[in-house]
């Protein structure tokens, strides 16, 4: 059947693509599955059986999610209100709304970690600010632990929530929330029973996408976490590169890569991915 | 009637305030590292105290960052000379076949977008390590290139979508053969969407920290690698110049992307 599909020319377009897929990604994690189920030569299930047993495996993992579900709450409290106010504008305003959720997209990840590394600091703007406003009399420590970690990763992660939520606002009709208001509902008893059950589809998708690039996360937290809190990725690279554990980190890598994917399947069902990422 | 008006005046007064004041959290921080960046002194204070270029003199003369700049550049580069047509020819493949393989494989293209790339890099690692790949140029040039496949198919893609096949398909017709229909009829049309996909595949390489921190070393450090190490031993203001540059460049790379993807018919 595929060889029948391979001897048609279109098909032959995308096999420069699967073969680098193929051999980049594809063998490397099924190197890694095999690995993770080797133990001193034999096989075993150690390396899983760790991750239920160690305190730091089961530690670092409940950080992770912490962490990530801290983050996807942060980015929908301040993203549904943005894309709400966003749809009420004027298409030039909104434009330049738009091209505000671009930039730090476009932005490199090293380079925003940094910038709230420089913010942070002790002696930081945000820290002076809080000061200046009377808010706070001692510098906080804002940075090398979780908040540092939640503040930057939400401000990372934000155009992720923002850019297919709004997309999937934009599809609904207006007609419905004024036909509401014409039958004497509230605003608020129309956006309720109306406006916010069409915007879950997009909301979930986007959330969802947050989440699922949080749980992953490795630079972001190496940075802003200070080595104090050890996510799912930093595991990884220290089993990696501090204890030269590869059945370890396969092992982790494995069971993060099968949640990863489980959930994007599942946003998958509600909202074709293409239409998240293109937002 | 009166009160609920300015009850809801006021909501929407509270919800434009919201609104700008996250816009202002996405943006603020970037922007900040532009003036910082000249500051004179060592401590980053804003406003800076005293301006002065120190920070990209200190860039510029070091042999070590403007060698890494240099290798970062050539392997965006080479990265995007690589996966656009091999995004943009799987995005045709895909776009004129509604087969299972087809859709299969879209999935299969869609992968890098989705496994944390810290998986992608020790997996790498371990397989480069067999075959001595490790702190080689090509090496991160073909991950790169892995990497961006999706960004270039989904940008290719959604050109294709506005574009009218029944055309190509009239070119064939008159006489010329699929590769010269492609070329003269369809890729002029979806030329914003493929420029974009270059210069996304571009500038997800020259970004790119994780995958690069694992394979590259020594002479083949790339610029986000060097900047890691340095920012997690200290925070050396000479990455405030770099940030600053990438934030410019990045900046014009993406809005002549918006350009390009706008245009489409």
């Amino acid at each position: 059947m595929i060889v029948q599909h391979l001897m048609q020319k279109k098909a032959m377009l995308l096999i420069p693509g699967l073969l680098v897929v193929g051999a980049l990604l594809i063998v490397p994690i099924v190197w890694l599955f095999a690995l993770s189920f080797v133990s001193e030569g034999r096989l075993s299930l150690e390396h899983y059986q760790r991750m239920f047993d160690d305190p730091t495996y089961v530690k670092s993992f409940a950080v992770t999610f912490q962490i990530a579900g801290t983050v996807t709450g942060l980015t929908i409290l301040l993203g549904y209100p943005l894309c709400f106010w966003m749809l009420r504008l004027k298409p030039f305003w909104r434009g330049i709304a738009l091209t505000c959720i671009l930039i730090p997209f476009w932005t490199s990840l090293l380079v925003r970690s940094y910038a709230w590394l420089i913010l942070l600091q002790r002696r930081g703007l945000v820290n002076n600010w809080l000061q200046s406003l009377g808010l706070t009399e001692e510098p906080l420590a804002l940075m090398y632990n979780v908040t540092g970690t939640v503040i930057g990763m939400t401000h990372i992660l934000l155009p992720f929530l923002v850019l297919p939520l709004f997309a999937s606002m934009q599809r609904i009709d207006g007609d419905l929330m004024r036909a509401a208001a014409a039958l004497g509902a509230t605003p608020v008893f129309a956006f309720w029973r109306i406006f916010f059950p069409l915007s879950l589809p997009g909301l979930t998708a986007g959330g969802l996408l947050v989440f699922v690039l949080s749980i992953g996360y490795y630079v972001t937290p190496q940075l802003l976490g200070g080595g104090t809190t050890v996510m799912a990725g930093q595991l990884i690279q220290r089993n990696v590169e501090l204890f030269s554990s590869w059945g370890a980190a396969s092992a982790v890598s494995l069971v993060l890569l099968a949640i990863v994917l489980l959930l994007f399947w599942v946003m998958n069902r509600l909202v074709p991915l293409d239409h998240v990422f293109r937002g | 009637m009166r009160r609920g008006r300015e009850r809801s005046s006021l909501a929407s007064l509270l919800l434009s305030g919201l609104g700008i004041a996250v816009l202002i959290f996405l943006v603020m921080p970037i922007f900040i590292v532009v003036p910082m960046s000249f500051s004179a002194s060592r401590f980053l204070s804003f406003p800076p105290t005293a301006l002065s270029p120190r920070w990209y003199l200190e860039f510029f003369g070091s042999p070590e960052w403007t060698r890494a700049a240099w290798v970062s550049l050539q392997i965006a580069f080479a990265t995007c000379l690589l996966a656009t047509p091999i995004g943009v020819a799987a995005a045709y493949g895909i776009h004129t076949s509604s087969s299972r393989f087809s859709r299969a494989a879209y999935t299969v293209l869609m992968m890098p977008l989705m496994v944390p790339h810290i998986i992608v890099a020790i997996g790498i690692f371990f397989i480069y390590a067999r075959i001595g790949a490790n702190n080689t140029v090509v090496g991160i040039i073909l991950a790169h290139t892995m990497l961006a496949v999706p960004f270039v198919l989904i940008t290719s893609l959604s050109g294709l979508q506005g574009f009218d096949m029944a055309q190509e398909r009239a070119a064939q017709s008159l006489g010329v053969n699929r590769l010269e229909a492609f070329l003269k009829v369809t890729a002029p049309q979806i030329k914003g969407s493929i420029i974009a996909s270059a210069l996304f595949a571009f500038v997800s390489s020259l970004d790119e920290v994780v995958v690069s921190l694992f394979l590259s070393g020594g002479p083949s450090s790339t610029l986000p690698k060097r900047m890691f190490v340095a920012l997690r031993d200290e925070v050396d203001p000479t990455i405030a110049a770099i940030s600053s540059m990438l934030i410019i460049a990045s900046l014009a790379i993406g809005l002549a992307a918006m350009v390009g993807t706008r245009k489409r018919a």
